[in-house]
């Protein structure tokens, strides 16, 4: 009796110990989900005031209009557009025009630099693009005083919306990184926690700000 | 036969690290998790993209859904829903300042709203909600994405 209990194995069976981890387990899987905190940022004008004075002192050259009607067709400078992607080149292009780059400092404060200040800042492969194929005058003056403007109307689907916002995020973010020698992703995935990476963050934004703007969409009637 | 001697080695394949292995997993999701703090009540299906970045305060956030209800009780248009439950649009801005007061009061400029938001919705109503948080000065705003898988 007692001696046939000593003849088993002195171990814990630890066979189910598995079982219980996988129990566990699938409790957290089906509980929680994958932290998503991932997106498109954006920063919204303020308050709207009764008249827009900002909006019509800028000059229709520094303003890269993309319009969106609600058969989601796409009025991009007034040139109708197909591919959403070729968005990305274009705002690019506008934003580095440096048609007629002003001496005045902008900017935070403490922070101020102007647009001549920021073209020599740039490293010589986008000096020498600039040179070479921008610098109109029919485009943005510099990249302080340039600004998309998005203007969808209120029957346009939100996909569509996002693929744009996607296409002018990814125009800046080539700015940014090509400014300091990263591509767009390697500049998207900075971490502004890294006092170093934080920096390099500032170096490539100073200057360059991202003027996106909603427009007030149109309403039906007006 | 010359194999004979072989067939005498242990069968079975060990599996006394199969649970080490299994908490390991485990843990893993238990840390790059979160729990599921309110029940989603509206349509989630969310166009991707590919410029994402993450936020770098992940708990000053104010969550904002937007979609056609799931329940067909609810009908068939696309409703706001916070914290679990539907607000109508000029609550938005209430609903913002509410989040906003049980911050500590030097968080409160940095709150950041989330809006997730299903394809089939209309700009008209994103951009209602856009001019709400605007009038309660909640300038920050993230529309929240998945990445757009590689062609």
């Amino acid at each position: 009796m007692a001696k046939s209990k000593n003849r088993g194995s002195e171990e814990v069976n630890a066979g189910s110990m598995a079982d219980i981890a996988f129990l566990l387990l699938i409790f957290f899987l089906v509980t929680t989900q994958i932290a998503t905190n991932k997106g498109l940022t954006l920063l919204l004008p303020p308050k709207q005031e009764e008249d827009e004075p900002i909006e019509i002192k800028q000059q229709q050259r520094n303003i890269f209009k993309i319009q969106v009607n609600s058969l989601d067709r796409l009025l991009v400078e007034d040139e109708p557009l197909d591919d959403v992607s070729q968005i990305r080149d274009m705002v690019y292009d506008f934003v580095l025009n440096f048609g007629s780059p002003s001496q005045v400092k902008k900017g935070k404060k403490g922070k101020e630099v102007s647009e001549v200040e920021t073209y020599n800042s740039l490293p010589a492969s986008m000096k020498s693009y600039i040179s070479r194929s921008l610098g109109s005058s029919e485009s943005s003056d510099g990249p302080a005083s340039a600004i998309v403007s998005v203007k969808a109307d209120r029957g346009s689907s939100y996909e569509i919306f996002i693929s744009i916002l996607d296409e002018l995020n990814a125009a800046y973010n080539k700015i940014y990184g090509e400014r300091v020698g990263l591509t767009d992703e390697e500049f998207r995935k900075l971490n502004r926690n890294d006092p170093r990476e934080k920096a390099l963050y500032d170096e490539a934004r100073l200057g360059i700000p991202k003027a996106i703007s909603i427009a007030e969409p149109t309403k039906s009637g007006e | 036969m010359k194999f004979a001697a072989k067939s005498q080695t242990q069968q079975e394949i060990p599996t006394a690290a199969l649970p080490d292995i299994i908490f390991m997993l485990l843990f893993f999701f238990m840390v790059s998790t979160i729990m599921r703090e309110t029940e989603v009540k509206v349509e989630q299906k969310i166009p991707r993209a590919e410029q994402l970045v993450k936020l770098q305060r992940k708990d000053i956030i104010a969550h904002i859904y937007v979609g056609a209800p799931i329940k067909s009780t609810f009908g068939k248009e696309p409703v706001i829903q916070a914290d679990g439950a539907f607000i109508d649009i000029n609550k938005v801005g209430v609903w913002v300042e509410e989040v906003r007061a049980g911050l500590p009061e030097a968080e409160r400029d940095q709150l950041t709203v989330s809006l997730k938001v299903d394809k089939e919705v209309q700009m008209g109503l994103i951009v209602d909600i856009q001019t709400e948080l605007r009038k309660v000065n909640a300038r920050k705003i993230i529309y929240q994405s998945p990445q757009k898988k590689e062609d």
